[in-house]
């Protein structure tokens, strides 16, 4: 019982890092960044052939997969959704999703569909026993991680000038602009630190569940998404506890109901969530002036 | 009137666009002038028009985004392969069986579009994608454990394996869980044509009526709509149920082209795919969407001399498209070419 | 320009008065206590009216004194924190705007909202969809009473669009119509639904002075021909004083002054409210000093935005 608990938050905390990266581009380019899952995935190979092949450290192999997400996320919004700024979200939506299959296919190009056996990166942590219960290095890593992540997320908004202007920015983005805020630059900044998290996301999914493959970011992309929504897209807390909620869940119905219907039951439980609470646990009211 | 006219003039090209390619594709059949795969794909290609249409009816006309459009697909699918092979004795004749199929599996997926819409369409906008997404989900999950057998006694079903179905001697294993259903291949792509051509009738005969109006308004206006005395909820049911129906219609002519179907080819890819036909021929524009599905079904196919490139250029090319259509200074661009369309741009910018 | 009788009005029971004529059939409309809360903040409150059945009422006030919150409140955009509203007799408490439009209030929009891809003919067919009645398969498979209640629909809607002297326009997409012709559509749509009270937000916003005329006599056709009440908020005194009977004036959410609008323009709480709010501008003139500045910066205003209309008028015939 408390074994699948700290293995669904392990999972959960992955989804959570994931889900910030969703949350804030959502929150501020009012966009469903579908690709998102896939530079999880581009973070994932980063460090596996660094790590791997070229036997860096792991500090480096991580350090390498991050700075070569950064660039790819800000390099992505320059190039694909920038000239859609004022497009509708349908068409911003469609142009990430071609982003997706894009990134997957010059994935498949350069390390074919075969599955890479990813050795876990996290394995210099020791694993703790707490009374009868033991974590591993990997679990104990991830769910650091998170806090750290977090933490760290939410002083930078909070607290610092470039965060402030990000929240400025997504509250209004006319207004920004006339207080002088970068606006464009502001966006840049948030896929930056969204594709930053997705490798560290990615690094920390691979270690847990070692198969990494083109299409390896797709579900974990998919089910972060939903887990934003869950906490109510655009809140970053909102993104986090809808983050843990998901893999919970996710572990408990393996564990007790069906390993096949896992998944279904984690987005009935979505649904329900919905339907109750139509903007997500945290989500803000939106009202339409009339 | 003129107006009036160039609309009615447009529903008589759609049917008359999909006739012609029925009878070209009949004459190079005939003639042998065919590729035995260009001939595997008439009935995908026809399927996938039907989805696209029937996607544009819930993107376009109604104004909300699904992203979960394949699952009512697979829901037909599976519906149509259960009772075509059930039928194969009572009803020795392929015809009346597949559209006996097709109608059953629509009425199925109709009814999953009602169980589903209820919740759903109450929400809005992103949130309401999400939801679509995770019942498309819920319903590829729900499949791959399901396992459907029939034999003289009737129809069985279970959620954990064959064994459990308990089949007399005889019996037959329809659906196999995630290995999917085994199938009697029983379309043609007359039927197809002809199940489309109805599909094409309804569509552009809701939206030139009071019920099309009021879901078009509601698009447009929510507020207004209510304002003006409309039921919101039950005309954005009318045209997600009609929509469900026909994609379950379309999944249950694509499945009963094939000898075996799983769960897996009707997942969150093929709802996007379908989604990205309906953009690129133009939200709401029907034309665009036969055209788009056609072209695009085929196009994998045509690129497959390029091998393992093919899906990066559809992937590069679907963006660049959309950067073209949608960026305002290419459009802008390409209105000041004529002269006309940039005094128009001006007009507005007026207002 | 006013150079319309006094209305007659009687007490009735309740919240207050109707014109004489329309005593034998009772209020259309009555508030009692009306109002609402948004998180403690009172938008409106206590707002007590009675609105006669052939009546045109003004709806006036300083921007933000809840105006538009009154007719939001009754046709339910929000729901009423407080009070009660009867329409005809009958509380419309618990129904939505859709129910609270078939009962028989129909209204336009501040910020006009038509339906913008459809046909200006279509916009006033959506108005009649409850009075045009047909089934979903005759829809889809075009039974003869699709054709017969199209048929009927088409000419009820060209006869309506023609009160604006709009028939020619029918076919035009709304969108592309200039910017008078939005707002007249909007009332050509609302009065589709058969109303019994026609609710009109700003209706001449935007109008210039020979079109506000016009529009004035539409408003007093309109109450004649379909015999329906008309309340209606508008900044434009001119067109305030020479068509309502009654006049509200509302200030921070509360009525500070109802009555004719003889009535109205000597009340000194109507006079302090104006000034109060533009007192810089006005020092101590009168209100109606302040009205007819107010008018003339409108007309200004109008007239730019005329100009605006004919440019895009023009792209129109084009097209």
């Amino acid at each position: 019982m408390l074994d699948y608990l700290i293995s669904g938050i392990s999972l959960g905390s992955v989804y959570a890092i994931i889900a910030l990266g969703y949350t804030m581009v959502y929150g501020i380019a009012k966009m469903l960044n579908f690709a998102h899952g896939d530079i999880i995935m581009i973070g994932g190979y980063a460090a596996f052939c660094t790590g791997y092949y070229l036997h860096w450290p792991v500090w480096l192999a991580v350090l390498f997969a991050v700075v070569v997400c950064t660039v790819l996320g800000v390099v992505i919004e320059k190039l694909a959704y920038k000239p859609l700024r004022n497009a509708t979200s349908l068409a911003v939506l469609i142009t990430a999703i071609g982003v997706s299959y894009f990134l997957q296919n010059v994935a498949l190009l350069i390390w074919t569909s075969n599955p890479k056996a990813f050795p876990n990166m996290l394995s210099f942590i020791p694993y703790v026993n707490i009374g009868r219960i033991q974590i591993t290095g990997t679990a104990l890593g991830t769910v650091v991680t998170c806090i750290v992540v977090m933490v760290a997320l939410t002083l930078f908004t909070d607290k610092t000038k470039m965060g402030k202007a990000m929240r400025t920015v997504s509250e209004d983005k006319g207004a920004a602009s006339l207080m002088g805020i970068n606006v464009n630059g502001t966006i840049s900044l948030t896929f930056a630190i969204g594709s930053g998290l997705a490798a560290i996301a990615g690094v920390l999914l691979c270690s847990a569940y070692p198969t990494l493959m083109p299409t390896t970011g797709a579900m974990p992309g998919i089910k972060a998404f939903t887990a934003a929504v869950f906490g109510g897209i655009g809140s970053i807390p909102g993104a986090m506890i809808g983050g843990i909620l998901l893999g919970v869940i996710e572990i408990f119905a393996k564990a007790y109901i069906s390993t096949q219907l896992s998944d279904a039951i984690v987005f009935a439980v979505l649904i329900i969530v919905l339907i109750v609470k139509p903007t997500g646990l945290l989500g803000k009211k939106i009202t339409e002036k009339v | 009137m003129k107006k009036l006219s160039k609309d009615t003039l447009m529903s008589f090209v759609n049917y008359g666009i999909v006739i012609l390619f029925y009878i070209v594709f009949q004459i190079l059949a005939s003639t042998g002038n065919l590729s035995s795969t260009m001939k595997g794909q008439l009935i995908p290609i026809v399927s996938y028009v039907i989805m696209a249409l029937s996607l544009n009816l819930v993107v376009g006309i109604s104004g909300e985004l699904s992203l979960g459009h394949a699952g009512f697909m697979s829901v037909g699918a599976f519906t149509g392969a259960v009772v075509s092979t059930a039928l194969t004795d009572g009803i020795p004749n392929t015809v009346v069986r597949l559209l006996i199929s097709i109608v059953i599996a629509a009425v199925m997926a109709g009814i999953a579009g009602i169980l589903i819409g209820i919740p759903v369409l109450r929400l809005r906008g992103d949130y309401l994608a999400i939801v679509t997404l995770a019942f498309g989900e819920i319903i590829k999950n729900v499949l791959n454990c399901l396992y459907v057998g029939v034999d003289r006694r009737g129809i069985h079903f279970s959620m954990n394996s064959t064994g459990a179905l308990d089949l007399q001697e005889g019996g037959k294993v329809v659906i196999n869980g995630p290995m999917g259903a085994s199938i009697m291949k029983i379309s043609s792509f007359t039927c197809g044509i002809v199940l489309l051509l109805l599909v094409l009738f309804v569509i552009q005969n809701l939206i030139k009526s009071r019920h099309g109006r009021a879901i078009m308004a509601i698009r447009d206006n929510r507020i207004a709509a209510e304002a003006c005395g409309l039921n919101v909820t039950k005309y954005k049911l009318i045209a997600f149920v009609i929509s469900a129906a026909m994609a379950g219609a379309a999944g249950c002519l694509y499945a009963l082209n094939f000898a075996t179907v799983a769960p897996k080819k009707f997942d969150f890819n093929t709802s996007i795919l379908v989604l990205v036909f309906v953009v690129l021929g133009g939200i709401g524009n029907m034309t665009g969407s036969i055209i788009a599905a056609a072209l695009l079904t085929v196009l994998p196919e045509l690129l497959r001399q390029f091998q393992d490139y093919r899906m990066l250029i559809y992937a590069i090319v679907l963006v660049l498209v959309m950067i073209a259509t949608n960026n305002e200074k290419i459009r802008g661009l390409i209105k000041s070419i004529g002269k006309k369309n940039k005094q128009e741009s001006s007009g507005k910018e007026a207002a | 320009m006013s150079n319309q009788k006094e209305t007659r009005y009687v007490d009735v029971p309740g919240p207050g008065r109707i014109p004489e004529r329309d005593k034998g059939r009772g209020p259309v409309l009555e508030c009692t206590h009306l109002g609402i809360e948004f998180g403690g903040l009172k938008a409106v409150e206590e707002f007590n009216i009675a609105v006669g059945a052939t009546e045109i009422g003004g709806l006036i006030g300083p921007n933000g004194a809840g105006k538009t919150t009154v007719f939001n409140l009754l046709t339910k955009v929000y729901q009423p924190t407080h009070g009660v509203i009867l329409l005809d007799g009958k509380d419309t408490h618990g129904m939505s705007t859709a129910q609270v439009n078939q009962a028989g209030i129909a209204r336009t929009f501040q910020n006009i909202r038509l339906f913008d891809k459809l046909s200006v003919e279509d916009n006033v067919k959506v108005g009649m969809h409850n009075n045009v009645k047909y089934h979903l398969p005759s829809s889809v498979f075009r039974l003869p009473k699709f054709w017969q209640e199209e048929k009927r629909a088409h000419e009820s809607a060209l006869e309506l669009l023609d009160i604006f002297g709009m028939a020619d326009l029918a076919d035009v997409k709304a969108s592309s119509l200039p910017y008078g012709a939005q707002r007249r559509l909007e009332i050509v749509r609302a009065l589709a639904t058969k109303p019994k009270l026609l609710l009109l937000d700003e209706p001449a916003a935007g109008m210039n002075p020979s079109e506000t005329e016009e529009l004035m006599n539409n408003i007093r056709k309109i109450r004649d021909t379909f015999g329906i009440a008309v309340l209606l908020i508008e900044h434009d005194m001119n067109l305030v004083m020479g068509i309502c009977e009654n006049i509200i004036v509302l200030n921070f959410g509360k009525v500070i002054a109802k009555g004719t609008p003889e009535e109205i323009q000597n009340d000194p709480v109507v006079i302090e409210a104006y000034l109060g709010s533009q007192a810089d501008e006005t020092g101590s003139e009168g209100f109606a000093a302040s009205a007819a500045k107010e008018a003339q910066k409108k007309k200004a205003e109008k007239e730019k935005a005329h100009m605006s209309e004919v440019e895009e008028a023009s792209v129109d015939v084009e097209e």
